[in-house]
């Protein structure tokens, strides 16, 4: 098994790694919520992200990347603090949803995939997340907030931005 | 977070712990909650398999997935003895636009997925379990991993279930973002940490399947079932649907309806009904102008083919399907080539780019598309959409080609008109998109 | 499996059950088009164009995919089956750049192929394609985006084929792209690298013009060379590689090396250096005129009758006045084996001398000693892809034998082989192994002595005894082995592993060596103490046959000076001539220069190596790809060379041989037994001048003979009359010579004949390691190495790369 003597993970985070991988059958299947989980502490799946969990895994950086690469909700740039998340498929659509990817877009002045200037929000349009009935929806870091309207997502962002505040 | 919403045609057999707090173990057991483990695992160690298997088809329960597969059968390819250990796999990963089922399921009665599973598991003498959950539902996820360490703690889990001598492991865990790996297949791929990309089949999963062994792999709403099924009995929960298509099911309804929600109706049940009576008919008294039955990949109805009974049969013999029953409805304002385009735009981004046919085809029905939403358009250009998406259809490496093609298919056949007007200036409906959503935003 | 009979198309093909139709198809003459299917790799089904229909079955079948069964009834080419594959095809080419003209696969493009066939080529899509700018992933791997069909066959083939994995998709749907290993935010230039063997198999199998070669692309069209198929000249693996050639204003030139018709002895495979490192073949630093060293000591470009009649001449003299033993002769591991017996027989019966070496890259006259008497036991490159069990002991063979390599690692996927390997470092082939055994250093002798039965010596192999029982009695238990050993056993070590072998009742065995003809220099007798086929020289006896080459050469019967007492008699002034073909043995052996300035050398060489930058006399010689013959490979595979290219100026080590003799008076028709009924006498010598033609119209005369089945053997340069000789007097050398004229490799294994106890003949137990390995890596190549372009760029790459990663990964599947 692959040691891992330097982690650039909290020690909680490089712990529960250490357990990940024996709990399947095959430490590979480890891959995808190591992903995940790095990029929920990190930011974002960076460079050291890729080298430590390969080597964690007996894998090469190369197989890291072509599934990391795969997967939309993995990304290797940083987000901001708040990743807004809004879904414009089909029911969504129907019920509103660009309105409120607009919404946000001028609210935060930013577009698809970028991240507001403190850092504090990125915004992305997705695709369905699952929350179809109570369209408009969207997530906020795996947050949903649903049956939206343009006063509520003002709310909802107002609150994220004072919750940071404290 | 979605709202509980109730109707008095529901049949409620899933939705009966919903709103009352299941997710807690002691709240799960008050409410039957692992009474139909423990009636399986009374059989006796030999019986057990067959009666759950027995009763499993006596249900003429069919996968509430997509493909409608009957479980039982599904269950009885297993082979009784194998050299490499057997799994369930639970598909949570509930990405079909207008699908938002199994969120509720998750969220109200976890237990019940753990319950299944531990059945399903008992059924065919596996070991292990897997939940795997769509990467957005991490919330649910949580939720999912609490109720499976309260089961643990119990002994409902671990090396002796149930006092029963058996053991049984669950894991669970998330996917990252890909509508393909809820494909069955594509989904044990992910599984083992690998790219969502689909499995040749032969071998079936029952035979070959995760880390190469025996594997059932149902979608979660069906697993819920499962402990309902062995309390009722098989033939009382058939009773409930209709002509082979056994039980109810949970239907998401969503779009242009007054009341949108994750309804409860018997197999069979009329569309028209679910719209108009439960779902409180079109948002705003507005003309209805088509109905996608079962989520993003069935073929489109029009107004006027709705008098239909929502089971997989009666589906598929009027060109569409029950698929996992997320039935978006549209209003009479909707563009139909618009919202074509946007389910492409769907497909397109999320095909896997394992197959020529799917990968290509769903980027070029995009691309005209687009153009012809743009007004850039020609009637040639109706002429190739349909050539490419008859051309993906029966063709490529797994389901999701046709899933791209079929909705396709549907809207520029029952709405050519539409988009010969479209091409010639006359646009119906008001648009929702503009040109900027088209060129950037998701798939770009 | 059992036979089955299956229908397809109306016709009845039987064949192994569970077989997949796509092979099934090909063996029955039918055609089916695929681009991701490639026979030993994973199956994939992606790219959809291999599609059927089978009857009863709903919908369309992938043949690839397809496993046959009775009864099956199948339609291959029903208009169906047609437009599923044009509108595939279409598809395809919706993004796929239609310059063909500029392409550098063109006329050699699976797709154009298809499209071809299929009428694909209309193109109705409005859209514009998907450019993107081209990638120089490494000095002889580029990557056109645009051009890829997604087939991942380079994925595959870098992946399980060579096991570097170097290759990968990122991405999906639409987006999905090949990338190297070395992402460009991690490479110095911020281009993306790969970071690998560059072995350029993925290049080989790119159906379309996605991958394409650094040394090649747009240097020329498919149509416009010739392409000759011979064997790679770097290792001792003897690949079949096929030469692209193109006529220049001073010869011809080689401008491409690939693997065209995969038909040779390496079936897929080909290494970076059978791929690109011909281009020495072109350096600029080439002699092509003979030079002479003037009485002011410069060498001096003269002609070739000058530089011959002064080398013939001044031979004669030494010889009459010093006599054969004051001659050294050295010949070269990549002369062919014609040239190597005619070397040895004109040191023996011309000169008079058994001072005769070669540059040694493994002991394989031990070799055969120690399998005297023995037969069938030499085993063939092909034993490695079908032996159940191998052992290897010593070597590294993913980079001095990159063939044997392929092969262990096709073998060990495809067929399951139990792979034992005792190295003294952990070389990457034990990825492969079933056992892998860490020997300390020196510890060869040890192993052998433990496996032959001998405990004591346990703790000399490794601390870890319980490993080392467990890998012994694993072995035992093996009914039939494949014992493939390294270059680092020789002499007693090597006899006391081929004795453990040979307890083994299937055990074959190959000494694995460095050049493409190291084993045919062994065999063809370039030894002081042995005459080809390893008969040993001793007191003539005229009723043993192993004394008959004596006889006909009347040559001395005491061994000679190996290659350190040659060189040693030059310092103490006994050495008058030396003569040395294709060697550079100064260089090798660390020869000081001063030692031999009392000597006449004669150097033939394509450079001014360490030892030609001595000489009195440099010839300027052809190589191995600009000559005809034959070679033999480390395993006794003999295969023919083909004359590819030409230069201007240069000529083969045979024909200067021949005239050299000449030159000295020797009749050259006892050298050669060239001519009709070349037996007889009277028939004066054609040298070439009754033709009016310089030396390589002899040659071409030759291959004109050989394409029309004909024998020729009418001139004294004709390497074909050698081999007369060679397969009438060398054990072993039975060959037939309809196969090598129809390209096929055989198997030969010369084993020594047994040797008699007689006094005074040298055993394997104390007979001096000469050996001298040259230790070659993936990007080396000898004395060559430097004159090679490619080599030089693929090593400056290699020490550029930030991060090397392709050795200590396990790949879980
Ligand atoms: C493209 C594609 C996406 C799918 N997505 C899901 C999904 O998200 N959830 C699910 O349960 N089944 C999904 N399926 C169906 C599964 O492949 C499989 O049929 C199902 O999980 C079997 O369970 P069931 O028999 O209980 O329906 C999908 C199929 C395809 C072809
Ligand atoms: S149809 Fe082909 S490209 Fe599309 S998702 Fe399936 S395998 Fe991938
Ligand atoms: S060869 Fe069969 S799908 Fe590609």
């Amino acid at each position: 098994m692959s040691t891992v003597t330097k982690s650039i993970f909290t020690p909680e985070l490089a712990a529960y790694f250490d357990r990940l991988v024996t709990v399947y059958p095959l430490k590979r299947s480890a891959l995808i919520p190591m992903l995940l989980y790095s990029q929920d502490e990190v930011g974002y799946v960076s460079e050291a992200v890729i080298q430590e969990i390969a080597k964690r895994l007996d894998l090469f950086d190369l197989d890291v990347r072509s599934v990391l690469s795969y997967y939309s909700m993995l990304r290797t740039k940083p987000a901001g603090k708040y990743n807004v998340q809004v879904c414009t498929n089909i029911s969504c659509m129907l019920r509103g949803g660009y309105e409120i990817l607009d919404h946000c877009k001028r609210r935060l002045g930013i577009e698809h995939k970028q991240t507001t200037a403190d850092g504090m929000f990125s915004l992305e349009e997705v695709e369905c997340i699952g929350d179809c009935c109570s369209a408009p929806a969207m997530q906020v870091n795996y947050e949903f907030h649903d049956e939206l309207t343009p006063q509520k997502v003002d709310e909802i962002l107002d609150e994220y931005a004072a919750e940071d505040r404290k | 977070m979605p709202r509980l919403v109730s109707h008095p045609d529901e049949v409620i057999v899933l939705k009966r712990r919903f709103g009352q707090g299941a997710a807690k173990i002691d709240r799960y057991i008050a409410l039957d909650g692992y009474a139909a483990a423990q009636k399986a695992i009374a059989q006796g160690k030999d019986a057990m398999p067959g009666w759950i298997i027995d009763t499993m088809k006596a249900s003429g329960l069919r996968g509430r997935g997509g493909a409608g597969f009957p479980t039982g059968m599904k269950w009885s390819f297993v082979p009784k003895t194998s050299a490499k250990p057997k799994y369930v796999l639970v598909n949570g990963d509930e990405s079909e636009p207008g699908t938002c089922k199994d969120h509720m399921l998750f969220r109200e009665d976890p237990h019940a997925v753990i319950e299944g599973t531990i059945i399903a598991g008992l059924a065919i003498g596996a070991k292990t379990g897997f939940i795997y959950l769509r990467g957005e539902y991490r919330t649910l996820l949580n939720i999912m991993e609490h109720a499976v360490a309260d089961a643990y703690a119990r002994g409902f889990l671990g090396k002796n279930i149930f006092g029963s001598g058996l053991g049984f492991d669950i894991i669970t865990q998330t996917g990252a973002g890909a509508y393909e790996v809820g494909e069955e297949s594509a989904l044990m791929e992910s599984l083992e940490g690998k790219r969502g990309v689909p499995r040749i089949r032969p071998p079936f999963p029952a035979v070959v399947g995760l880390y190469g062994g025996p594997t059932i792999i149902n979608n979660a709403e069906t697993i819920a079932n499962v402990p309902h099924i062995l309390l009722m009995g098989g033939e009382a929960y058939c009773q409930l649907g209709s002509e082979r298509n056994g039980g109810t099911r949970l239907f998401s309804i969503s779009g242009h309806v007054e009341r949108p929600g994750v309804y409860e109706l018997p197999m069979g049940y009329p569309l028209r009904k679910a719209i108009y009576e439960v779902a409180g008919g079109i948002l705003g008294g507005k003309e209805l102008k088509a109905v996608v039955p079962g989520g993003a990949s069935c073929p489109v109805l029009r107004a006027d083919e709705i008098d239909i009974g929502l089971d997989f049969d009666q589906l598929a013999k009027c060109g569409s399907m029950l698929g996992s029953g997320g039935i978006v409805v549209l209003d009479e304002t909707v563009s139909i080539v618009e919202f074509a385009l946007r389910t492409i735009k769907f497909y397109q981004h999320e095909s896997c780019g394992w197959c020529i046919p799917c990968r290509e085809g769903t980027d070029w029905i995009k691309k005209t598309l687009t153009r012809v939403y743009e007004g850039g358009g020609a009637k040639k250009d109706i002429e190739t959409v349909q050539y490419v998406a008859e051309n993906m259809m029966g063709r490529t490496f797994c389901p999701f080609g046709d899933a791209a093609a079929m909705p396709t298919l549907g809207f520029v056949k029952k709405f050519r008109k539409e988009f010969e007007d479209y091409i010639e200036g006359k646009k119906a409906g008001t648009p929702l998109m503009t040109e900027e959503h088209i060129l950037v935003g998701a798939g770009h | 499996m059992a036979d089955v009979t299956i229908t397809v198309d109306g016709k009845k093909i039987t064949a192994p059950a569970g077989t997949l139709l796509i092979e099934v198809c090909k063996t029955a003459g039918i055609e089916i088009p695929a681009f991701c299917y490639y026979p030993g790799l994973s199956l994939q089904a992606a790219c959809r164009m291999c599609v059927v229909r089978q009857e009863k079955v709903p919908k369309l079948q992938t043949a690839c995919t397809t496993q046959i069964a009775e009864g099956q009834v199948f339609f291959t080419d029903t208009p169906e089956v047609v437009q599923a594959r044009k509108a595939t095809l279409q598809l395809l080419l919706g993004n796929h750049p239609l310059d063909c003209p500029v392409c550098d696969a063109g006329g050699e493009c699976e797709l154009q192929d298809m499209t071809f066939k299929y009428g694909a080529a209309d193109s109705f899509y409005a859209e514009p394609k998907n450019h993107r700018e081209e990638q120089k992933w490494s000095p002889v791997v580029y990557f056109d985006r645009p051009r890829c069909i997604l087939c991942y066959r380079c994925v595959r083939v870098c992946g399980e084929g060579m096991d570097v994995f170097a290759l990968a998709v990122e991405n999906r749907g639409s987006s999905s792209i090949i990338v190297p290993n070395v992402p460009a935010q991690l490479a110095p230039d911020n281009l993306a690298q790969l970071d690998c063997e560059q072995c350029g198999m993925c290049i080989d199998i790119c159906p379309v013009g996605a991958l394409t070669s650094g040394t090649y692309r747009y240097k020329t069209r498919p149509w416009e060379m010739n392409h000759v198929a011979t064997v790679c000249t770097h290792c001792g693996d003897g690949c079949k590689t096929t030469l692209g050639v193109r006529s220049t204003s001073d010869g011809s030139q080689i401008v491409r090396g690939d693997n065209r018709d995969k038909s040779g002895i390496n079936g897929d495979f080909l290494c970076n250096k059978g791929r690109y490192a011909f281009d020495f073949a072109n350096n600029s630093e080439r002699i092509t005129q003979p030079l002479v060293r003037q009485p002011n000591g410069e060498l001096k470009p003269v002609s070739w009758e000058e530089a011959l009649t002064y080398v013939g001449t001044k031979f004669a003299e030494l010889l009459n006045t010093h006599g054969g033993r004051s001659f050294g002769v050295i010949g070269g591991n990549r002369l062919t084996n014609e040239e190597a017996y005619l070397l040895q027989k004109f040191a023996r019966s011309v000169l008079h001398t058994n001072n005769i070496d070669h540059h040694r890259t493994a002991d394989y006259a031990a070799f055969a000693q120690s399998l005297a008497g023995t037969a069938g036991r030499g085993a063939s490159l092909r034993d490695t892809l079908i032996a159940k069990a191998v052992l290897l002991v010593g070597g590294d063979p993913t980079n001095q034998n990159p063939a044997t390599a392929w092969n262990l690692r096709s073998n060990v996927r495809h067929n399951g082989a139990r792979l034992y390997i005792a190295n003294i470092t952990e070389i990457k082939l034990r990825r492969q192994a079933r056992a892998f055994l860490h020997v300390a250093e020196y510890g060869y002798g040890a192993l052998a002595e433990y496996l032959a039965g001998d405990d004591s010596t346990s703790s000399s192999v490794t601390p870890d005894s319980a490993a080392l029982a467990s890998f012994r009695d694993a072995l035992r238990s093996e009914e039939s082995l494949l014992i493939l050993i390294g270059n680092e056993l020789r002499g007693a070590e090597l006899k006391r592993l081929i004795d453990f072998g040979l307890t083994i009742p299937g055990a074959k065995f190959a000494l694995l060596a460095d050049y493409a003809n190291s084993r045919g220099a062994a065999d063809m007798g370039l030894l002081p103490d042995l005459l080809p086929g390893y008969t040993h020289i001793g007191p003539i006896d005229t009723a043993d046959p192993a004394s008959r080459i004596a006889l006909e050469y009347h040559s001395p019967t005491s061994p000679g000076l190996d290659l350190l007492e040659i060189f040693d008699a030059a310092t103490v002034g006994n050495l008058s001539a030396l003569y040395v073909a294709g060697a550079n043995p100064v260089a090798r052996y660390d020869v000081d220069p001063a030692t031999l300035k009392n000597t006449f050398i004669v150097v033939q060489d394509m450079f001014l190596t360490e030892t030609a930058v001595l000489a009195d006399v440099v010839l300027p010689a052809a190589n191995l790809y600009e000559k005809s013959g034959c070679v033999s490979n480390s395993y006794g595979d003999l295969q023919q060379v083909k004359k590819a290219a030409d230069r201007a100026g240069v000529r083969s080590d045979f024909e200067m041989i021949v005239r050299i003799a000449d030159k000295m008076g020797a009749d050259v028709r006892k050298l050669v037994p060239f001519g009709p009924g070349s037996n007889s006498e009277g028939i004066s010598a054609d040298m070439g001048q009754t033709r009016g033609a310089e030396s390589g119209e002899a040659d071409r005369h030759a291959v004109w003979l050989t394409a029309n089945n004909l024998e020729p053997r009418l001139s004294p340069f004709d390497p074909s009359a050698m081999l007369d000789e060679i397969q009438r007097l060398v054990p072993g050398y039975k060959l037939l010579r309809l196969q090598l004229l129809s390209g096929n490799d055989q198997h030969l294994s010369p084993a020594a004949v047994p040797i008699r106890d007689d006094a005074g003949l040298v055993q394997i137990s104390n007979r001096r390691d000469l050996v001298l390995p040259a230790n070659d890596t993936l990007f080396t190549s000898g004395s060559l190495t430097r004159y090679s372009a490619s080599l030089n760029d693929l090593q400056q790459n290699q020490l550029r790369q930030p991060i090397i990663q392709i050795d200590n990964k396990t790949v879980v599947d």
